[in-house]
């Protein structure tokens, strides 16, 4: 399945500087593996050593969470937008 | 989840009876005439209370609509001073209210746009101490901060009060809005129940912000604002709306409550407010370095050495685009490109390395001592402490 990986803001600095990728996957799990396999820099900044995804950057498939979905088991489709939302602050000062 | 009836304000029996005065009436008109507002709406915005935490970016497009609108109480916090820096995006401030405490030019401003509503200053830190004190008398808080301790203490202080939250944050090019703590919706936490570690998300003056950017967030943080007060149209509870201002597209993501949010949840563990510093993992101002043991070199030093003909190669770990801005003569190698090409520097040189402010070039020293470099040295403070003790002439930035 032919799926957009949507790469946010401070993350694009590791993906060639591109604001999506086009990976093939048939879950979520794959779709980011295929990402961190073309950018192995993302890797540190989307996972923990231990490969779980850390807490605060959130994954989801078109606009649903993929953790009230089924994680990273969650199936994708052809067209289907993944998108990686970090917590971002910043707000008022310089 | 989200009703039309607005956001519970006090009480009418609590509250003298709030009338318009002919001049509010002529003030407001253009809201008069919209039946989604009409007297009773406007009655209902002289009668809110908008607590504002931070009056920068955010703060000041939310600030003047919200007082243009006529909302009765604005509260406004923030500690800090108006800078040259904020004029970028700022707006609520100018040139003329450089050195000042922000509250206070804000609300100068603010009562000049509307002189019939009350402006409420708060010229203090937000903290864990203070927080539910400030936060008790308002209907809606309205988040534009900066930094991560203070979004989580404003979440939870929300929360625990039963206050509404409108949320809005930016970086560079991108916002993202939504309102947190709405019964029934998610908090903060629901959708990011940890921080990022200090120093991995970039504050404006490390990242940069176009200025436009939290014009656009803050606006739409007051139109929340105002939906929220008056009970009309679809508020963006359960919902993140992310701008990409350079895409100039608008997405929307769904935010679920978490039935386990230690804060919201059906068993909340977080009954109180806690240390948000020590939360995220900070201690102090800045992120402390992870580089310990760095040789350093002041800029009165370097100055002194150059002066008597050392020979020593300045290595300068900026951006390109920062080179531009100023610099001292430096070889430029940005810190993400050092580890492909330390081989074009000389470890038999004496190296001194420098960035803006030094931190960047701590870990480039820390790397390169690593990699065997023995003879280098971070810059201290970097090309801002070279302007200030050496060169005033070079601009800082």
């Amino acid at each position: 399945m032919a799926v957009k990986v949507m790469i946010p803001t401070p993350l694009r600095a590791y993906a060639g500087k591109q604001t999506s990728v086009e990976v093939k996957a048939g879950t979520v799990g794959e779709a980011l593996s295929a990402l961190t396999g073309q950018f192995a820099d993302l890797k540190k900044h989307l996972f923990t050593d231990e490969g779980r995804l850390r807490s605060f950057v959130n994954v989801y498939v078109n606009d649903e969470d993929i953790r009230y979905l089924q994680k990273d088991q969650t199936a994708v489709k052809d067209g289907d937008t993944v998108s990686i939302v970090p917590s971002i602050a910043g707000g008022s000062r310089n | 989840m989200a009703t039309k009836t607005g956001v519970p304000v006090m009480a009418e029996n609590e509250q003298p009876e709030m009338k318009l005065s002919k001049d509010e009436i002529l003030r407001y008109s253009r809201h008069l005439i919209m039946p989604e507002v009409g007297m009773d709406g406007q009655l209902k915005l002289k009668k809110a209370k908008v607590l504002c935490i931070g009056t920068g970016g955010l703060g000041a497009p939310l600030g003047l609509y919200l007082a243009a609108a006529g909302v009765g109480r604005i509260g406004i916090v923030d500690f800090d001073v108006v800078d040259s820096t904020n004029l970028q995006r700022q707006v609520l401030f100018s040139t003329g209210d450089v050195g000042k405490p922000k509250v206070a030019a804000a609300a100068a401003r603010l009562r000049g746009l509307n002189p019939d509503i009350t402006i409420d200053v708060h010229e203090t830190s937000l903290s864990s101490d203070n927080a539910l004190e400030i936060f008790k008398d308002y209907d809606i808080i309205v988040d534009g901060t900066d930094n991560f301790p203070t979004r989580y203490l404003v979440n939870d202080a929300c929360v625990l009060l039963g206050k509404p939250n409108v949320y809005g944050s930016i970086f560079r090019f991108d916002g993202q809005i939504t309102i947190f703590g709405y019964p029934g919706g998610p908090c903060y936490r629901c959708l990011y129940p940890e921080p990022p570690p200090p120093g991995l998300v970039p504050s404006c003056a490390e990242g940069g912000v176009l200025g436009v950017l939290p014009g656009i967030v803050g606006t739409i943080q007051a139109a929340e604002t105002l939906k929220l007060i008056l009970g009309v149209g679809e508020p963006l509870v359960g919902r993140l709306l992310l701008f990409d201002a350079l895409g100039m597209k608008f997405r929307e993501l769904k935010l679920r409550k978490n039935p386990e949010c230690p804060v919201c949840g059906e068993h909340p563990t977080v009954t109180k407010l806690i240390d948000y510093v020590q939360f995220c993992g900070i201690r102090g101002e800045e992120a402390p370095s992870t580089v310990t043991n760095i040789p350093e070199i002041t800029p009165r030093e370097l100055k002194t050495r150059l002066d008597r003909g050392d020979d020593l190669y300045i290595l300068d770990v900026r951006e390109p685009h920062e080179y531009k801005i100023c610099n001292i003569g430096g070889h430029l190698i940005p810190l993400g490109e050092l580890a492909q090409r330390a081989a074009e520097l000389d470890s038999s040189k004496e190296i001194v390395a420098h960035c803006r402010s030094g931190k960047r070039s701590a870990d480039a020293v820390d790397f390169l001592r690593k990699a065997g470099f023995k003879k280098i040295w971070n810059l201290k403070g970097g090309i801002l402490a070279w302007s200030d003790e050496v060169d005033p002439s070079v601009p800082k930035y």
